[in-house]
């Protein structure tokens, strides 16, 4: 990666603390937006996103584990020796995070 | 580190398979541990799309969350679930290794500090509930 030495620390934090939202925040989401509204356990008609607060902390949820996916993908890929040249899949996945950070807030600030 | 880096083509490889992590149960554990995350970002990635419906009005959010309820998205989230429990699981594990607790002299029980997260997490996931069900109208 281009400045690999300088950006490592910036790339393992967000790596970090999207490893921790992943742990303890994810699971309920999935029981909640893939179980409980689909199959009408809850209904939900979306009010509660026009919270400002609620969109602050959704940016939170999405985005930093994006950046937990990055890390993980890239030393995996790696890790199988399926000859995946370094630069670009680094480009892919870090810069895929970084996009979807983009996408996140420019969905949100839409709500 | 000062000093220049070895020549590349003077230093000895291993070869390695693209299939040694099938070799052993650990390490095709490590690497399902280490995939889980592909799981939880296409989850959120889903959930993301399904908020960015409410930009066309309820109805768009409403209609695509009932696509949902259909067999193959509920064994979707089922493996999703399966996965992201795995990662919480691992990821507490490897806390108690990596941030230990000391009290006085004391290194206090790794089985201890996952108890202690299992039971942040099972309080956070409740909080989160019952702040979704009062917030959402």
């Amino acid at each position: 990666m281009i400045g690999e030495k300088t950006t490592e620390p910036l790339w393992w934090g967000l790596f970090s603390a999207g490893g921790v939202i992943a742990a303890f925040l994810v699971p309920i989401h999935i029981l909640i937006a893939g179980f409980a509204v689909p199959l009408g356990w809850i209904s939900d008609t979306g009010i509660l996103y026009r919270n400002w607060s609620v969109r602050i902390y959704l940016f939170i949820l999405i985005s930093l584990p994006l950046y937990h996916w990055a890390h993980r993908f890239y030393f995996a890929v790696n890790d199988m020796h399926l000859g995946v040249p370094r630069k670009p899949l680094a480009l892919l996945c870090y810069g895929g995070a970084v996009i979807g950070t983009l996408i996140t807030a420019w969905v949100l600030l839409r709500l | 580190m000062s000093g220049t880096r070895p020549d590349k083509s003077k230093l000895y490889y291993q070869k390695v398979s693209a299939t040694w992590w099938l070799k052993k149960p650990s390490y095709l554990l490590f690497m399902l541990r280490e995939l889980s995350s592909v799981f939880i970002a296409l989850f959120l990635v889903i959930y993301l799309i399904q908020l960015s419906q409410l930009i066309d009005g309820p109805q768009a959010y409403v209609s695509f969350a009932q696509k949902l309820s259909s067999p193959g998205w509920i064994l979707f989230h089922l493996v999703v679930l399966a996965f992201a429990l795995y990662h919480s699981f691992t990821w507490f594990k490897s806390t108690a290794v990596i941030l230990p607790i000391r009290i006085g002299e004391r290194l206090l029980p790794r089985e201890m500090i996952i108890a202690l997260n299992i039971g942040a997490w099972v309080l956070v996931s409740l909080v989160i509930l019952f702040l979704f069900l009062a917030l959402k109208g």
